[in-house]
């Protein structure tokens, strides 16, 4: 029992770093229907920055306090993200406005190949940590319940703790300030968003952004875990069959979905993977999002959207 | 001022329907035919053949069977990597378990395989589309890397699903040199680049082309989704599925999953976006710019005087293919293959263009 619960421990730690990423497709998606490959890209390209800010910003200005480091890193790498939205949308989104989805589909992959390069031609391609200072001790629980208790890693449920938060200030952000109602109108209606005197560009820019925040908080979280590399942007790919779980449009279903991913997949490689030969976990999400596309197509809390032949 | 088709009139439908309707068409086409399987065999360096041509030949063979899906059909694939990687290790099964199998017949059963699969997972198409159908086909890539690294059976028990074969002959004939491999590719890309350009002109091809323009409308007027659909999914993962078996036979001999990871779905798809969607000349040239442009870039610092890391160069190449694909479909959504019909129109009113 102690053992089943700390897989579904360790599955739900990991749903929650798919849903980080999730979120960032969702916010996109339902502000431009733009299905964004990048996303991935772009948390590799955003903890990259922050990983390499906070080593070099020491050296350049001579100060030696990590918190400052830290936190300057994350203002830089942030502002960087900006500048990244910025640029995708004047250089490749503006000109591909009212294309078919599937042309702004490998718009993104193309720009998902950009970034791989350019973050690491920027920042170097080796394997970077990122240390806010997360404690890496486990934690003992409820060993009165179960003998040896249930071991959980503190840092894990810091991250928990901030992708919470997360959810919540996306959540204000989008139901209580002037622009989170713009971003939402134009999720809705983009003509009569326009005809309101809501600029479409600004807003495209805003969303990128707010997902490249989305990133780096997702990036800072994989990289302090498990450091920054290259394969992070592959992993990335996962969040996929999350938003096709969870649905595409909808927030609250990136969390949930990200959650059964990660928990399915750990739960299913021990208790089923022996039987299989093991490693199901690199297939598992794909394979039952494939199944939930034929059964439910618009995922669990996702807006019926989807046309059929 | 050459190119030109003044008095070349066209008394019967047959002449009115060839592929090549000017006979300076038809001339350069029988030149590079001749060109490619005589002096390129007799004259060219064993290493250029090797190293560019064979994968220029399969990598176009690929991409010719992706673009009938993504560019003809109009359904987006991103798991081209796993019916190669059906196409291979079918084909190596067939080599292996039978005894005396000739090496043709296991590739194209190797080709079948790989059908079957592709019409497996092409099925959620019919409900699905678009980025839909991205994951769809994402879930095809990654269970089957799976299976050829984890069921021992598909690998004759090999371990970590390498596997390699020798002494391949066809009819007698060992396909050892370079020039018998590139021989053997250049036939196989010739017959099935024409069987594919008689595919799409055919009703089929127009049937999967008004399916990709406007599906509902294609419906209305009588075209089947179901059987324009999977029969698109069924004759690309075929043709990829022979490119995925002379892929690891012929230009790798000893191969593991790795070599047709997702990256080789990725870079397939660029092939197409680049060289043109729904244009069979235009897999050719994606195949070419994408073979050619790493090697380029590598000669490139040596031949402006400084040198770059490899590490430096294989980021530079993320970054130019990932800006060229962005360009491509801002500019020219049609590709290479656009450009050179462009080039082409010109070249009829040249030199007096008015």
């Amino acid at each position: 029992m102690g053992f089943f619960l700390e897989t579904l421990f360790g599955g739900l730690m990991v749903g929650m770093l798919y849903s980080l990423i999730a979120i960032g497709f969702v916010l996109i998606y339902k502000a431009s229907g733009v299905f964004n490959f990048a996303q991935g890209a772009m948390v590799l390209f955003a903890a990259l920055a922050m990983a390499r800010f906070a080593e070099w910003f020491p050296l350049w200005f001579g100060f030696e306090s990590k918190v400052l480091a830290n936190v300057l890193a994350f203002l830089a790498a942030m502002a960087v993200m900006v500048v990244v939205a910025w640029l995708i949308e004047r250089l490749a989104l503006s000109k591909l406005v009212n294309q078919e989805g599937i042309t702004l589909l490998m718009a993104t992959l193309g720009i998902a190949y950009f970034l791989d390069g350019l973050g690491q031609t920027l920042f170097g391609n080796d394997i970077y940590k990122i240390d806010v200072g997360m404690p890496k001790e486990p934690l003992m629980v409820l060993q009165g319940t179960f003998q040896g208790g249930l071991l959980l890693s503190q840092e894990d449920l810091i991250a928990a703790a901030v992708s919470a938060a997360l959810v919540v200030v996306l959540g204000i952000f989008f139901q209580k300030t002037a622009t989170g109602r713009a971003l939402r109108a134009v999720a809705d209606d983009h003509q009569a968003a326009q005809s309101i005197g809501i600029p479409l560009n600004r807003i495209w820019v805003i969303v990128w952004s707010v997902a490249g925040f989305a990133a780096l908080v997702a990036g800072i979280i994989w990289g302090s875990k498990l450091g920054v590399q290259f394969s992070l942007s592959l992993v990335a790919l996962k969040a996929l069959p999350v938003v096709i779980l969870g649905g595409l449009t909808s927030i609250p279903g990136a969390i949930i979905g990200g959650l059964l991913i990660g928990v399915g997949e750990k739960l299913s490689e021990i208790y089923i993977g022996p039987m299989l030969g093991g490693g199901i976990e690199i297939w598992f999400a794909y394979v039952l999002a494939l199944v939930f596309l034929l059964v439910r197509p618009q995922g669990l809390f996702g807006e019926k959207i989807i046309d059929r032949v | 001022m050459f190119y030109r088709e003044n008095g070349q009139f066209k008394s019967t439908y047959r002449a009115d329907q060839q592929i090549f309707p000017i006979l300076q068409d038809r001339v350069a086409i029988l030149a590079l035919l001749a060109i490619a399987f005589v002096a390129v065999p007799l004259f060219a360096p064993d290493y250029w053949v090797r190293a560019i041509l064979v994968p220029f030949l399969i990598l176009s063979l690929a991409a010719l069977g992706l673009n009938i899906l993504v560019g003809y059909c109009g359904q987006i694939s991103l798991g081209t990597g796993a019916f190669m990687a059906v196409g291979a290790y079918a084909a190596y099964n067939f080599q292996v378990r039978i005894e005396g199998m000739p090496l043709i017949v296991s590739l194209l059963l190797g080709g079948l395989c790989s059908t079957i699969i592709g019409v497996l997972f092409g099925i959620p198409s019919l409900r699905i589309k678009g980025l839909y159908l991205a994951v769809a086909t994402l879930a095809a890539q990654f269970f089957v890397d799976w299976a050829f690294l984890r069921i021992n059976w598909f690998t004759n028990n090999s371990s970590s699903g390498s596997v390699s074969v020798a002494g391949l002959n066809v009819f007698g004939v060992p396909i050892e040199s370079p020039a018998a491999k590139y021989l053997l590719c250049l036939s196989f890309v010739v017959v099935f680049a024409l069987m594919a350009k008689n595919l799409v002109r055919s009703a089929i091809g127009r049937e999967w082309m008004a399916m990709r323009d406007m599906d509902v409308a294609a419906s209305v007027i009588g075209i089947r989704p179901v059987y324009a659909k999977l029969t698109a999914f069924a004759v690309s993962s075929f043709i990829v599925g022979v490119a995925g078996a002379l892929w690891g036979f012929i230009h790798l001999g000893a191969w593991e999953p790795a070599a047709f990871s997702i990256d080789r779905s990725f870079q397939l798809l660029f092939m197409v976006i680049i060289g043109g969607l729904g244009s069979i000349m235009g897999s050719f040239f994606g195949a070419a710019f994408i073979v050619l442009l790493p090697l380029f870039l590598n000669q490139l610092p040596g031949w402006l005087g400084f040198s770059i890391s490899t590490a430096l160069a294989s980021h530079l190449e993320f970054m130019i293919f990932g800006a060229l694909i962005v360009f491509f479909l801002i500019v020219e959504p049609h590709g290479l293959a656009r450009l050179w019909s462009t080039g082409k129109e010109k070249l009829r009113l040249w030199p007096f263009p008015h």
